[in-house]
């Protein structure tokens, strides 16, 4: 039996027994700190013999030039983004993650289709077409959501980039300022990706410690996933 | 969130929409131009839905295309952000304004190529399911070897996805061309019943053809709005040189 799944009605083309290595999903709002943990797990597979790609949001060949130009534009509608959204992700999937799995990669993604789908959602598309138009994607083997409450993100976002247009969803004009807006905007995002936890699985991971303790317990998880099956 | 999301055949809007489909070499530009015309001439607003989708999205298909990148996937998905920005730009807003809305080509050329080319019926129709059902769409039904006939007379070369080479049928453009559309009319003829499609035969007269979309779009305007009457007629007949 092969060892991956698509959610739904999936890619054409594609035999699925050839699919080797590991999809490993980090996911969570803006700054929890994702970025940081895939350069650090990525580091300490590698370490241990073990071939990785790493791979975000907005970095396909294909769309990732103008997705980038049309979020800081900002002319697409809410349907449109999140279609464009889709085929930037499919293009990834097909061209990065698929064939670095029939290779046996480990591949550890910042981002997947829950990011996405939760960044729809809180612009009005609809949960369920999303989950049908996302039937395409690969069930992971992990996902571990980063999770930090709203005030622990606050203090962080502060200390490090500051409130950006997108994390605070001022193209949602939800309120008086960036702060009201970030604030808002990041306890939806919460509330979308909590109600995923159950639907998806996800490994809950507080995101609220150092570096180091989260590093860890996202070590030893992420040894789990890999040595499931002898790997 | 904006008032959530509208699927197909839940859209409630003052305006029309009339879409035409079939193959390349049906004739249905044609047609929808008579059409457009005469609805003109009637008095109605009417909006021809160009394709002009935004730049980037454009961009992006443009290149996929020109490198040869899309897979079946990227190619449905691509053209399906491209068909929703139309939707959300120049479809909804001039059908809630009452206008009737033209469209050559829609949702169901989509599921006909992605179909053909190996993506799931129901993913696509899934994916496409934000789309306005139309009040009317009309099917131009055309032999393969007339269309074949149309558009190897005079056109531009046909292209590499518009041939389906990506599908690997024949080595030569005009052999998986003409397979690749024989594959595209079975879809077609199924999809009729499946969407109601008023089917019109395409071998009639150009005439014949605009004589019957005439009357069945006619049956559908009732209540839709109509411009006062701009006397533009005096303007014609100056121009014309009839009074100098």
């Amino acid at each position: 039996m092969a060892r991956f799944n698509f959610f739904g009605e999936g890619l054409p083309d594609i035999d699925l027994d050839e699919l080797k290595g590991r999809l490993i999903v980090l996911e969570g709002t803006d700054g929890v700190g994702r970025s940081t943990h895939i350069g650090l797990l990525k580091q300490w597979l590698e370490n241990h013999g073990h071939a990785v790609l790493d791979t975000g949001m907005t970095r396909s060949a294909l769309a990732g030039k103008r997705l980038k130009q049309a979020k800081e534009g900002h002319t697409l509608g809410g349907i449109t983004m999140s279609l464009f959204y889709a085929t930037d992700f499919a293009d990834r999937l097909e061209q990065e993650i698929i064939p670095a799995l029939r290779a046996g990669f480990i591949v550890l993604t910042d981002r997947y289709i829950y990011s996405l789908m939760a960044r729809a959602i809180v612009r009005g598309s609809d949960p369920d077409w999303l989950s049908e138009v996302y039937g395409f994607a690969l069930r992971p083997d992990a996902v571990f959501y980063l999770r930090l409450g709203i005030d622990d993100l606050v203090t962080r976002v502060l200390q490090s980039t500051g409130f950006d247009y997108w994390e605070s969803g001022r193209d949602l004009h939800m309120g008086e300022d960036m702060y009201d807006s970030f604030v808002r905007y990041q306890k939806w995002l919460l509330a979308e990706f909590d109600k995923m936890v159950e639907t998806f699985g996800f490994e809950i991971v507080d995101a609220s410690g150092t570096v180091e303790e989260v590093f860890e317990n996202l070590r030893e998880r992420v040894d789990r996933v890999v040595a499931r099956n002898g790997y | 969130m904006a008032g959530g999301m509208k699927m197909y055949g839940k859209h409630r809007f003052p305006g029309r929409l009339f879409i035409v489909e079939g193959i390349d070499g049906s004739g249905k530009s044609t047609q929808l131009s008579l059409l457009h015309k005469w609805l003109d001439s009637e008095g109605y607003v009417v909006y021809s839905s160009e394709w002009n989708s935004s730049p980037l999205v454009h961009d992006v298909t443009k290149r996929g295309k020109k490198k040869k990148m899309l897979t079946p996937m990227t190619f449905s998905l691509i053209h399906a952000t491209d068909f929703a920005d139309r939707t959300e730009h120049h479809i909804i807003p001039p059908l809630k304004a009452g206008a009737v809305v033209l469209a050559d080509r829609y949702i169901y050329t989509a599921f006909a190529r992605d179909v053909v080319r190996g993506v799931s019926p129901k993913w696509v129709r899934d994916l496409y399911a934000f789309a306005v059902k139309p009040t009317l769409g009309f099917y131009f039904r055309t032999p393969l070897d007339v269309a074949m006939k149309r558009i190897l007379g005079g056109r531009d070369a046909i292209k590499y996805y518009e041939a389906g080479m990506d599908l690997d049928l024949s080595d030569d453009l005009e052999e998986s061309f003409r397979l690749f559309q024989g594959r595209i009319i079975d879809q077609y003829e199924a999809m009729i019943d499946e969407f109601g499609l008023v089917t019109i035969d395409a071998t009639r007269s150009i005439e014949d053809q605009q004589a019957e979309v005439r009357r069945i779009v006619s049956e559908a305007l009732g209540g839709t709005k109509k411009t006062k009457v701009r006397k533009w007629l005096d303007l014609t007949s100056l121009a014309k040189g009839s009074r100098i």
